[in-house]
């Protein structure tokens, strides 16, 4: 008979759930996931990781296109989708081996099946084929199911004609048309996969920009580049209704006036969001409260149900891998009684979109900065004044930051251009340890990177700038 | 390799204290759970407690030293086997993490104690001598700005350093704030205390200069705040407290009582039950909102050698007269000894300070922020009294309150000051 008992049971194996897995251990906690498909959860099998792998493929194929600039030959690239799509999933099914050596490695029971809390510190677990198995009982239940397409009506994916990121990362063809609807992260990465892979792509969002969390003039940026590679971009319009044929889907487009068109396509990619897996998850056995579609809690996971917490996906956005994580780990730190365990500072969570080309982002934009009633200074550097972006071959691109006038607090930085999501971190870090632009611009940047753009932005908000 | 042991976080905004004893010397057998040293913090004495066992190597922060910073290295032990060879070429400054991962600690889901597990985070250098305050920059401009002192702020970040949600809290709370003129009102700078070799002290006669222990800067600090911060008002009413002797002596004189409740516990339930039913002076000012606490937890003021500490009785609403009264004295003789736990002297909602038993009639006290009152208890005497236009004699106790008028009117104070007197004068309701 196996063991049932646990300090804590963690329910759901994605990113949030087994690095708090992983961290309960280290403090003591006799732990356990319970995990009904994956362990590593969307990000590592259906996400974050395959994505960047079909992005990489796309990235080199793109640079083979344009050898000649760099006083290369490559005649007449081509490439296998079979084979694009098996590295994609050989990296996923890589790292998914990994999770579970790392869980095997600090002594957490894996559990496959879909759990189900029954309340008072139980959990009914069911495996694959539908036989329960022996309840859980545990001190601590940490609900960490993350989160799904969003549905939206007469959008409903059929996984033939109408894609999730599901099907999107395995093709069955190389669509010649592509319609994806949302330019969030998903749409905006999708589309600009397929489009370098050679698809004629069309993204309509209903916001009145791409990416319409990221900073105004960032998102214009982008979109001008990917209009300049040839991406059609539909703006404050929506997808009204889907006609299905054979092999095609015609789709009928408003846009804000209230004036149609079609057009037809041979794949279409819904990508309007995701929602908080919180259905079939027992939550109506317990306390816990929810509010449009994720789980209510406090700066430390805790539900309204004593022993029950939820983290990630499924408790509220930003939907990030590394937001869950820290939430997670938050989260098993404040249940251990760990001293100096605070609420995590939800605008220093960067975001990163590998789209072509790259934006990255952390804090407040230059909007939101002036809404939550702070006076700004504002720096932008271009990529063209950079000369490791211009040996790069990559001249198109800008760093913005955005500082309290007052205070010198760096409120958010934000960037388009080639590498950008390696470089944001550096910002995190300052805004982590609240240095002012006074310790910024007395920081050394390496020359010559791309990361001098980062001193170059700080400096141009304080009207210094040197190389533009 | 010896082991390091380290300067313990004793509550969660220490950042620092003092290595007031060493009970063991170099090259003593420890066990574990034996004391290793005392440690003197603003606050409380504590003992450190060894985890592992082995032979005291080497005694890296002496007896004595003062402002030596949390996790650094106080000193060496030698495990079996190892001789003081082995303590050559370690690095008693440098960082160390503690221990995680690889040697899980036992499975305890409640809170350790603290002297159990330093925080996990590394060390730095100690400066033991140093008067380095550790804050980030952006703490620092704004606390520049805004004219608050560093030294007044508890810092919530790594180590204890000053951050900025420290500087918005304090900002809220009305703590810290330096003699610089805010930029909205100007108001005169606070007079500076003279410094020993002031020129006024010159002309006076001479004198032992007593250096200010950690205690009495926290006391000067806070209570010049609080004098100088926030607005307060009193009121006073003379308690006749005849029926309440009578009760006291009653239930002292029970057959088998193994307690001995005196007036003061009478007015501490006091006190509680008149804070619930007035609900209003149960609060704290903050510039967003007066948080009105929902329980009553009461600071007892206790004085002790070199200063005073104000332990606190929690929901002492619903406790009774005989554990209240064994709290009480268990508490003022663990402040008395220096052994408060952190958690025994923080977090009261409302102060209580009684000089009666120096025969003093009456008092006002300052108030102990953030808390949104404080009341003064003197002496229970015979005083004459008029009874029904004649006169009589009767036992009488003057009690002040003192409140912060930004969160409790003038109404509300005195509609608590006679509740309190209703039960103090018919003390049969403290059985209600």
């Amino acid at each position: 008979m196996a063991d049932t008992s646990f300090d804590v049971v963690i329910i759901g194996g994605g990113p949030g759930g087994y690095v708090t897995a992983i961290r309960a251990a280290q403090l003591g906690f006799k732990t356990c996931v319970v995990e009904k498909e994956h362990l590593g959860g969307i990000c590592l099998n259906w996400g974050c990781i395959p994505t960047k792998a079909l992005l990489r493929s796309a990235e080199i194929y793109h640079y083979m296109k344009h050898a000649g600039a760099y006083g290369l030959e490559c005649k007449d690239p081509t490439f296998d989708l079979q084979k694009v799509i098996e590295r994609s999933r050989g990296v996923s099914a890589q790292l998914n081996g990994g999770v579970g050596h790392l869980l095997k490695k600090n002594k957490v029971t894996v559990i496959d099946g879909a759990a189900r809390l029954k309340g008072g510190g139980k959990v009914a677990v069911v495996d694959a084929d539908g036989k329960a198995l022996p309840d859980l009982t545990g001190k601590h239940i940490i609900v960490a199911t993350g989160a799904r397409p969003r549905v939206l009506p007469g959008l409903e994916p059929d996984k033939k004609l109408v894609w999730t990121y599901f099907e999107a990362l395995v093709p069955d063809i190389m669509p010649k048309k592509l319609l994806v609807v949302g330019s969030g992260a998903i749409g905006i990465e999708f589309a600009s996969f397929f489009h370098t892979m050679g698809a004629d792509v069309t993204v309509v969002e209903v916001m009145d920009r791409i990416m319409p969390v990221e900073d105004a003039e960032i998102s214009d940026i982008a979109r001008k580049q990917m209009e300049k590679l040839g991406l059609k971009i539909m703006t404050e319009a929506k997808v009204t209704k889907l006609d299905k044929a054979a092999d095609s889907v015609t789709a009928t487009i408003e846009d804000k006036t209230g004036k149609t068109q079609q057009i037809t396509v041979d794949r279409v990619i819904s990508a309007v969001g995701v929602v908080g897996n919180i259905e079939d998850i027992g939550l109506e056995n317990t306390k816990v409260k929810t509010d449009r579609g994720c789980i209510v809690i406090d700066g430390y996971g805790r539900t309204d149900e004593p022993g029950v917490y939820a983290i990630g996906d499924v408790a509220g956005p930003p939907m990030l891998a590394h937001k869950a994580e820290h939430e997670g780990v938050i989260c098993i730190e404040k249940i251990k009684g760990l001293p100096n365990v605070h609420p995590m500072e939800k605008t220093q969570i960067p975001g990163c979109t590998y789209c072509h080309p790259q934006v990255a982002s952390v804090g407040l934009t230059e909007a939101k900065a002036i809404e939550a009633g702070h006076k700004v200074r504002v720096g932008r550097f271009p990529f063209v004044g950079n000369g490791k972006a211009i040996a790069l071959g990559e001249p198109d691109g800008m760093i913005k930051t955005v500082f309290d006038e007052k205070t010198g607090q760096l409120l958010g930085a934000h960037m388009v251009g080639a590498e950008v999501t390696e470089l944001i971190q550096g910002f995190v870090v300052a805004m982590g340890l609240e240095t002012t632009e006074e310790e910024l611009m007395h920081t050394v940047f390496p020359h010559p990177t791309l990361s001098e753009m980062m001193h170059e932005s700080v400096l141009d908000a304080y009207d210094r700038v040197i190389h533009f | 390799m010896p082991i390091k042991i380290l300067m313990p976080a004793l509550s969660p905004t220490m950042t620092e204290g003092n290595l007031a004893k060493w009970h063991k010397q170099e090259g003593d057998t420890v066990e574990s759970g034996d004391v290793l040293a005392e440690i003197e913090t603003d606050k409380a004495t504590m003992e450190v407690e060894a985890v592992d066992e082995g032979v005291l190597g080497k005694i890296v922060v002496p007896e004595g030293a003062s402002d030596v910073a949390v996790n650094s290295v106080i000193a060496l032990l030698l495990e079996d086997g190892e001789d003081a060879s082995a303590l050559d070429g370690v690095d008693t400054s440098a960082a160390v993490a503690a221990p995680t991962g690889e040697a899980p600690p036992a499975p305890a889901p409640e809170p350790t104690a603290p002297t159990a597990d330093p925080a996990p985070a590394p060390a730095a250098a100690p400066a033991p001598s140093g008067e380095r305050i550790f804050a980030s920059p952006l703490a620092r401009r704004i606390a520049g700005q805004e004219g608050l002192e560093l030294a007044a702020i508890a810092g919530s970040g790594p180590r204890g350093r000053i951050v900025k949600r420290d500087i918005d809290a304090a900002m809220a709370a009305g703590i810290g704030k330096a003699g610089a003129a805010p930029a909205a009102s100007p108001a005169p700078a606070a007079a500076a205390a003279p410094t020993i070799d002031d020129p006024v002290f010159a002309n006076m006669p001479e004198f032992d200069a007593v250096e200010n222990s950690t205690m009495r800067k926290v006391i000067a600090t806070r209570l010049t705040g609080s004098a100088r911060d926030v607005p307060h008002f009193n009121t006073s009413a003379d308690i006749e407290i005849d029926a309440l002797m009578a009760m006291r002596k009653e239930l002292n004189g029970r057959e088998g009582a193994d307690y001995k409740i005196s007036v003061n516990d009478f007015v501490i339930k006091a006190v509680a039950i008149a804070l619930k039913r007035c609900p209003d002076v149960n609060a704290a000012y903050t510039d967003d909102a007066i948080l009105k606490f929902k329980r009553v937890d009461i600071s007892m003021a206790v004085a002790i050698d070199g200063g005073l500490i104000t332990p606190v009785i929690k929901d002492a609403g619903s406790l009774g007269l005989a554990a209240i009264s064994e709290q009480a004295k268990e508490l003022a003789g663990k402040a008395r000894d220096g052994k408060l736990q952190p958690e025994e002297f923080q977090g009261g909602t409302f102060s209580i300070s009684n000089l009666g038993m120096f025969g003093v009639k009456s008092f006002n006290s300052i108030i102990n922020p953030p808390q949104g009152g404080i009341l003064s208890v003197g002496a229970g005497e015979q005083r004459p009294v008029v009874k029904d236009g004649a006169l009589a004699v009767a036992t009488v106790m003057t009690l002040t309150l003192a409140v912060d008028h930004r969160c409790i009117d003038g109404a509300a104070a005195a509609g608590f000051m006679k509740e309190l007197k209703g039960i103090l004068e018919d003390p049969l309701q403290l059985m209600l």
